[in-house]
């Protein structure tokens, strides 16, 4: 566990292998609520926190539920059964809590339980920072921080898309492009500009 | 055989942890809402305009229960709905008259020209610019930011360039009459068809040079109305709505067929 880890972590999480536009992950809101800003950031901060916390508790039940059991077939299903409860309890609290957030996230938050990028991102914890059936030094810490750092890349994907897409609305475009085709192609521009931070790999 | 139980007890395990975990989290959470509420809301339009003045569909179903709003101010939701949301609320509805959206203005393509503009599809930025590529400041500048205003598709372009608003999906939401740069558009109960079609209170030459179908402020209306409905103040004709009767004589004779009757 050093600096230089967690460094390479970060830049690895949001740049290189950004969640979004290298690896691919959670496309759907990303296009979906990519309008404008405002919605995008409070869809980002729900995200960020639902990866953050569920890669929390998928390594503990990693660690000390399958691994043990020799059960490790089973992570894809578990891991979403832990997500789809996290969700559902973080709903709960919110609505008691504060309504207003709750009214302010609105269907975001439902929608984060069939977000790939949470279950992809709890994988991912998995096959890094777990060797040979067991936990690397410092895996755990690894793991929570490799949640925040996806989490503010795929934070970065929605801002750039939302910046973008917002001046969009004052430029006149051909018909047929209008809205989620010319998402498309600015996603596509988008993706290959985050490729050349790893270099094209053929 | 061992591995397939281990595999079912330990999923079954998790399974039940999470959900006896969210049914206990579920009753200690548990946020108090009366029925009406969701009843009130499901029936309500869903289209967040604001022309209610309170934020959104929820929030006018929430003040609504409080005793805070009328069921009234509610302008998109039809007499049908207003009526269930009545019964489901136990108390008698008053009723309105519809509105709808009328611009003042038949200028349109008709209308010189004062320069070339070449910038944003905007009525707002296109308004920045010495008020307007038209020569009359009051007139429709054409670019439809209406349109886009519009939250019930209930306006399109004419090939006049001109908005037309269509009587139906109109919802009186205001959201237009906002929206216009050069405030245009008001809305006049459907129960009166005769509205007068510009805005511009330059005298009427001025108009005339500009504009075939402005108001030039000749007064001829103003004669012939019996009921004292229809002034020309500051230049442009003004009906009062209160003692209009849509006789129609106004529209018989004003000579630039400003005064009109909506379609």
């Amino acid at each position: 566990m050093n600096i230089q880890e967690f460094l390479t972590i970060f830049i690895s999480a949001v740049f290189v292998y950004n969640v979004i536009l290298s690896r691919f992950l959670g496309l759907c809101s990303f296009i979906a609520i990519s309008k404008e800003t405002k919605p995008a950031l409070a869809m980002s901060s729900a995200v960020m926190f639902v990866i953050v916390a569920s890669s929390a508790i998928t390594w503990f039940v990693y660690r000390f539920l399958l691994l043990p059991f020799g059960l490790t077939y089973l992570r894809t299903i578990s891991f979403i059964l832990v997500i789809a409860t996290f969700v559902q309890l973080v709903e709960m609290v919110i609505r008691k809590v504060s309504p207003q957030l709750y009214r302010a996230f609105g269907i975001y938050l439902p929608l984060i339980t069939v977000n790939c990028a949470v279950l992809g991102v709890a994988v991912l914890n998995i096959d890094m920072f777990f060797a040979n059936g067991k936990a690397v030094a410092g895996s755990f810490y690894y793991s929570v921080f490799q949640g925040v750092c996806v989490g503010l890349g795929y934070t970065l994907a929605m801002l750039l898309m939302s910046g973008i897409r917002e001046r969009l609305e004052f430029c006149n475009v051909p018909k047929a492009l209008k809205d989620f085709p010319l998402a498309f192609i600015i996603a596509s521009i988008l993706s290959l500009s985050f490729m050349g931070f790893s270099g094209f790999k053929f | 055989m061992m591995e397939i139980l281990i595999a079912i007890l330990v999923l079954g395990f998790l399974g039940l942890l999470f959900g006896v975990g969210l049914a206990i989290a579920s009753k200690k959470l548990a946020v108090q809402i009366n029925p009406k509420l969701e009843e009130v809301q499901h029936l309500l339009p869903g289209s967040n305009c604001g022309a209610c003045g309170n934020p959104g569909c929820f929030g006018f179903a929430e003040n609504l229960l409080a005793g805070k709003t009328a069921l009234d101010s509610c302008r998109v939701c039809g007499d049908e709905i207003k009526e269930k949301i009545a019964k489901v609320m136990g108390v008698a509805l008053e009723k309105q008259t519809k509105k709808i959206a009328t611009l003042h203005c038949n200028g349109g393509r008709g209308v010189k020209d004062k320069y070339l503009y070449n910038g944003i599809d905007d009525c707002i930025s296109a308004s920045l610019v010495l008020g307007g590529p038209k020569s009359c400041v009051s007139a429709c500048i054409g670019f439809g930011t209406c349109v886009k205003a519009c939250l019930f598709g209930a306006i399109s372009m004419s090939t006049e360039a001109l908005p037309l608003v269509d009587k139906i999906k109109c919802r009186s939401c205001n959201k237009c009459v906002l929206a216009c740069p050069k405030k245009l558009f008001s809305l006049v109960s459907v129960t009166y068809p005769v509205y007068v079609g510009c805005s511009s209170h330059d005298s009427g030459r001025e108009v005339k040079n500009v504009c075939p179908v402005g108001c030039i402020a000749c007064k001829l209306c103003e004669k012939a109305c019996k009921f004292d409905a229809i002034a020309v103040l500051d230049n442009l004709a003004v009906i009062d709505y209160h003692k209009c009767t849509s006789c129609q004589e106004c529209v018989k004779v004003c000579p630039a067929k400003t005064i009109g009757i909506r379609e």
